[in-house]
């Protein structure tokens, strides 16, 4: 079973309670597909980690030495990558979306297609399994790609290894890295807080996460914070026939255990949060 | 002046600095306009009681087949770097995938045939709000079940950028790819928000990378200090970054968060702390513009 923890907004406690629930699994497969922002290696520090670069797409170069200045390549560019600099056409690597598109038409041509590879995947064992991270070399576009790539090998791993579930922590927000993210996964943890903004994200993260599949549970963190909005929450759960799996308090041995390299399972294995964290297991993995 | 407020961890607490922030800057007589880009979970205005105003769609090329001109030639699939063309030249099947275009046109520029009409879909908007002083607010909100956040974050600052203010304040989208550096470019300072805990260092770190490889000046606000551990002090000062300020873990202050209020209106301590922010912000920017 392949399962995705999810938020919207950033900062619910999701790579928290994701790595709580790795550590209840004991085999599985932990995948962090916040590319952008990984953390779960923290918590899961592989041993014997296997590196492989990434090329997590291509950018264009204009030769100067080719260069008529003729300006069909900026006419043609979508994504308003090229620049005039002192007469000169260049571009801009942070706006270039790779599509090639000036690179076939540039009649001299000047222009050359080169690999960004200076992402990273990762692969290693840890305590409770195999865990698969990746790493976009900063301000690296296409990580719904690089998602998709870090999953796959995800999945090889799995069969591989005969290791049958697999754990994804997921990246906020619920554009590109989060379609990649949930496409193709069994069940989806929506983590979400009791604020005005944990509210309008999670009925934003449920509309998307509803088009791609059924299986949908919530939990509320920190919902002590705000009963009020606990209680919206709640009524917008039963409304979109969402169950809510743990009601979790504020606890702020969630965060000494993080700062321990540990989950709260481990740090604390009988406390309140624990029990309800397995609680919440149970119901994701036997239903 | 544009300021960027952003974290490579989601949740320090952007959307809290850029909010009380503005009120802040206000309350101190600068003309300030506040512009959220962080366009995928938009929070910023939740904190104002506002009218909309404006609003204008943003939309993103896409290309049309006509089956009757099309020859099945399969030039414009070897053109899409994207795989967004499907073509079965056996079956005489040709069709765009919605989803993985990027808009990027050249299936319209290598068809020879005039097979590939031009179209374009709605990927979003900018909107414009206004509060009862007629305050303007700009959001970016890309559309539900779309992808692509980056013309939309392009376009909310194009467009606040027209409007003359003395500070434009932008909440960034949380990450280091992307969404984060278009914000970043854009401006002329950068207030990295982050978190003393082992993921919020670790987050904080690639942020750096990334603006230290676009060259931008920033500084760091601790949030919810006292909460974890010391180690991301101890990495600022061997990098020697800036710590605008620390922000104390208080529940008070989350309370008046999660209920959608600004912190600056209620507590008295967190009005002063933002003043001498604000002072602070002003300042370094003012060294550098």
């Amino acid at each position: 079973m392949e399962i995705a923890f999810l938020s919207g907004k950033g900062g619910t406690g999701k790579s928290s309670i994701c790595a709580a629930f790795i550590s209840i699994a004991k085999n599985v497969i932990a995948v962090d597909c916040d590319v952008d922002a990984a953390n779960l290696y923290l918590i899961f520090p592989p041993k014997n980690t296997i590196e492989t670069n990434y090329i997590s797409g291509k950018n264009a170069i204009i030769h100067q030495d080719k260069c008529t200045q003729c300006g069909l390549c900026k006419e043609l560019c979508q994504f308003d990558a090229i620049n005039i600099a002192e007469g000169k056409f260049e571009v801009d690597s942070i706006s270039c979306d790779g599509c090639a598109l000036c690179f076939r038409k540039c009649p001299t041509k000047a222009i050359e297609m080169v690999d960004s590879d200076d992402s990273k995947l990762y692969f290693g064992d840890f305590r409770n399994g195999s865990i698969i991270y990746g790493r976009l070399s900063p301000g690296e576009e296409n990580s719904g790609k690089f998602i998709s790539v870090v999953r796959s090998l995800a999945r090889e791993k799995s069969k591989e290894l005969g290791i049958e579930d697999i754990i994804i922590d997921g990246p906020p927000g619920i554009g590109c890295p989060f379609m990649s993210t949930i496409t193709g996964v069994d069940k989806v943890v929506v983590v979400t807080e009791p604020s005005m903004s944990g509210l309008v994200d999670l009925k934003r993260s449920i509309d998307v996460a509803q088009s791609f599949m059924q299986e949908i549970y919530v939990i509320i963190n920190k919902y002590d914070l705000n009963p009020e909005v606990t209680n919206q929450i709640k009524e917008y759960c039963l409304e979109k026939n969402i169950e809510i799996i743990a009601f979790l308090p504020f606890d702020k041995e969630v965060v000494d255990a993080m700062i321990n390299g540990q989950t709260i399972i481990e740090y604390n294995s009988e406390s309140d949060i624990s029990n309800r964290i397995r609680e919440a297991y149970q119901i994701v993995f036997k239903s | 002046m544009k300021i960027a407020i952003a974290s490579g961890k989601g949740g320090t607490g952007k959307t809290f600095v850029s909010t009380n922030l503005f009120k802040t800057f206000e309350s101190l007589g600068h003309s300030t306009l506040l512009v959220d880009c962080d366009v995928e979970c938009p929070n910023s205005l939740l904190f104002f009681d506002l009218k909309k105003v404006s609003d204008t769609k943003v939309t993103e090329y896409r290309p049309i087949i006509d089956a009757d001109k099309c020859v099945y030639c399969g030039l414009c699939y070897e053109y899409c770097e994207y795989k967004a063309i499907f073509y079965v030249p056996e079956l005489k099947h040709i069709k765009v995938l919605d989803n993985l275009c990027h808009g990027c046109k050249a299936c319209s520029i290598a068809c020879k045939h005039g097979a590939i009409e031009d179209s374009s879909t709605e990927i979003g908007d900018v909107s414009f709000f206004s509060d009862s002083n007629s305050h303007i607010f700009v959001e970016g909100r890309l559309k539900e079940g779309k992808i692509a956040s980056i013309p939309i974050i392009k376009s909310a600052i194009k467009e606040a950028s027209l409007l003359s203010y003395e500070y434009l304040l932008m909440d960034s989208s949380p990450g280091t790819s992307c969404p984060f550096i278009q914000t970043a470019v854009r401006s002329d300072y950068i207030v990295l928000v982050a978190e003393p805990t082992p993921f919020g260092l670790s987050d904080l770190k690639q942020s750096v990378e990334t603006l230290n490889s676009i060259n931008k000046d920033y500084g760091v606000i601790i949030n919810r200090s006292g909460l974890g551990d010391i180690k991301v002090y101890d990495y600022l000062k061997d990098n020697e970054i800036p710590i605008i300020a620390e922000i104390p873990f208080s529940k008070e202050i989350a309370r008046y968060y999660s209920e959608g209020k600004l912190a600056v209106s209620h507590i008295e301590e967190v009005k002063i702390l933002f003043e001498e922010i604000s002072n602070k912000i002003m300042k370094n920017g003012n060294s550098i513009s």
